[in-house]
């Protein structure tokens, strides 16, 4: 039985990414992630693995780029504004197909924002991010222990697909303390290598390359990128569905604010409202399916962020109008009350009644 | 008969997308010749630059990376972090190098990364049609400095290989020029050189290399030779900025 440890949330994230064969790390300090690059500074040297501070989350991002082109396993981390000044890196290694984890522990926006804890960086994050037609996996944890579980895997999941995974956070997750047991980890899942620029020693000369003048030459790679797409989108969809079965009403929500509506749910059942929770764990691919199936047995879904209202349109596409989409957000760096969240969804099943959707 | 001249090995057999008279193919040609002559080429990856070398992983016969516009020295440092033991070399102009990439080569020096870097400086932005560089001379005409490059507007030319030999990770700095056979045959030791340094794990080695970009300089090929030797070098003196297998002085004429 492996050993139950108390761990802040970064922490765990740093630990886990070790223990899930991370080697290399290449990043710049920005609140509230820190904990991350300086756990990464004390034990990647224990394991035989390099920490880098960068000049900038540019040089970061690039320095990941060489890194994962010369077959390292690796990572960066950062929070919002330092996130936007990677997304031309990450575009770059979407585009060469590279696999690499980033991990965005979301403060408020936008600009300088604040330090505190928000979920307004989902469109950044589900859309891509940077230019072109490209995805990131893109997943979203709810808690320390699942936050390490993630990214345990995560390194194997972008190896699988050559294609960078990023874990989305919140300033709550990355500095909450939870117990976490760190699962057995059985090494690399085996994956074709033939791309790794390691010098051309007995074979042709490999190149990692993202210029393709020829518009023919780019079309196709776009398709085969989206090909890829189509694969993750059929293959990785996590989602978690809490007191469903017989629901009525459900929220959506994700991260933190997931485990908001949970509680509102076990503090309102009693009372003899019959709400669930429907919490996506991948961001993208989003799981469109099980909501809209979802939507078809319930009376109306009440979508809760810390944003100004971000995921609540992917929700909108995915249920078709098969219920009423209602949303609370709040931003700035606030996360939302309990009492708040609960008096939103009773005015939501109020407006219902009255015919009012919306 | 005995075989006087070929392609070097690290070469492509391929037609390069240089302008006639650039000097891009003369400097590719010295750097294949190197690799060859240190045995680098099956161990050696590099990095392309945006702009006209970008298609530079289409010209060496070495694996390559290519670069985002001017962290051509960031993706190195995390291949030689990767691959401690493999040959790091980038190719960089005057654009990528001295305006956008500033950040990435300053620290790249700072930190001793032990990677070598080829600069090539031809004073404008070639691929993009000639517009003012960091390096375009004052005075120099460009399609966006058209009467002439006035530094109250414009500011003045950047000698960054002067700043790169004042970082004290860098090992070997040295400015070169390609416009005669002399100062090729010059070029070439000195390229040698950076090189070494990088195998004896010095740090941190560039060559800069002033370059001539005949077309959009509006120039013949022979009167941009010309123009490198009356313009450039006075504003770009040639030689040795630092040898750390030299020395030591305490002043250094940097």
């Amino acid at each position: 039985m492996a050993e139950r440890v108390l761990m802040k949330g970064n922490e765990a994230i740093a630990e886990a990414a070790i223990r899930g064969g991370c080697r290399y790390f290449f990043g710049y300090p920005i609140t509230p992630q820190n904990e991350i690059p300086e756990y990464m500074s004390r034990r990647l040297p224990e394991v035989g693995g390099v920490f880098l501070q960068a000049e900038s989350e540019v040089a970061a991002i690039n320095m990941v780029y060489g890194a994962s082109g010369a077959g390292g396993r690796v990572m960066t981390s950062s929070s919002s504004p330092g996130i936007s000044l990677k997304q031309e890196g990450i575009s770059y290694i979407a585009a060469a197909e590279l696999p690499c984890v980033i991990v965005n522990m979301v403060r408020g926006g936008p600009g300088l924002g604040g330090i505190q804890p928000a979920q307004s960086d989902y469109f950044q994050a589900t859309r891509g991010g940077g230019h072109g037609d490209y995805r990131l996996i893109v997943l979203g944890p709810a808690g320390v222990q699942e936050a390490a579980n993630l990214m345990m895997g995560a390194f194997d999941l972008a190896e699988k697909y050559r294609n960078p995974v990023l874990l989305l956070g919140d300033g709550v997750l990355g500095q909450m303390m939870e117990p976490v047991v760190f699962p057995e980890y059985s090494g690399p899942a085996p994956v074709e290598r033939d791309w790794v620029t390691d010098g051309a020693k007995g074979r042709e000369p490999r190149i990692v390359n993202t210029l393709m003048l020829d518009p023919d030459d780019l079309y196709r790679h776009n398709l085969k990128l989206q090909a890829k797409y189509a694969r993750i989108a059929e293959n990785e969809v996590r989602y978690e569905e809490y007191m469903t079965e017989d629901a009525e009403w459900v929220f959506v929500a994700y991260g933190t604010t997931a485990r908001i509506c949970k509680s509102v749910v076990d503090q309102i059942r009693p009372e003899g409202h019959k709400v669930g929770v429907f919490r996506p764990i991948s961001l993208w691919p989003f799981p469109k399916a099980p909501l809209k199936n979802l939507a078809g047995r319930v009376k109306g879904m009440l979508v809760v962020e810390m944003s100004m209202g971000q995921m609540v349109e992917d929700v909108k596409l995915a249920v078709e109008c098969e219920a009423p989409v209602h949303f609370y957000g709040v931003a700035g760096g606030i996360v939302p009350s309990r009492a708040d969240v609960r008096k939103n969804l009773l005015q939501a099943m109020q407006a219902s009644k009255g015919g009012d959707e919306q | 008969m005995s075989l006087v001249f070929s392609r070097p090995k690290s070469m492509r057999e391929k037609v390069t997308t240089y302008c006639p008279g650039c000097t891009h193919g003369v400097a590719h040609r010295l750097v294949a010749e190197v690799l060859d002559e240190l045995d680098l080429r099956e161990k050696a990856i590099g990095i392309a630059p945006v702009g006209c070398a970008v298609f530079a992983y289409d010209v060496f016969y070495t694996d390559f990376q290519q670069a985002a516009h001017g962290r051509a020295p960031a993706v190195a440092t995390g291949i030689k972090r990767v691959l401690p033991d493999r040959f790091v070399f980038t190719y960089q102009g005057d654009g990528d190098l001295a305006a956008i990439g500033t950040a990435e080569i300053i620290h790249a020096a700072a930190r001793g990364e032990n990677i070598s870097v080829i600069f090539i400086n031809n004073a404008i932005y070639g691929m993009t049609s000639g517009q003012m560089a960091p390096t375009t001379l004052i005075g120099q005409k460009t399609t966006t400095t058209p009467t002439g490059r006035d530094p109250s507007k414009a500011g003045y030319p950047l000698r960054i290989t002067e700043m790169l030999a004042l970082a004290p990770g860098s090992a070997y700095v040295a400015r070169c020029s390609l416009h005669n056979v002399a100062n090729i045959a010059k070029s070439k030791s000195a390229i040698t050189k950076a090189f070494k340094m990088q195998i004896e794990n010095c740090g941190f080695s560039i060559v800069e290399l002033l370059s001539s970009c005949p077309v959009n300089w509006g120039m013949t090929p022979s009167a941009a030779l010309k123009w490198i030797e009356t313009d450039m070098i006075p504003a770009y003196p040639l030689g040795v900025l630092k040898d750390v297998t030299q020395e030591v002085s305490s002043g250094g004429d940097a």
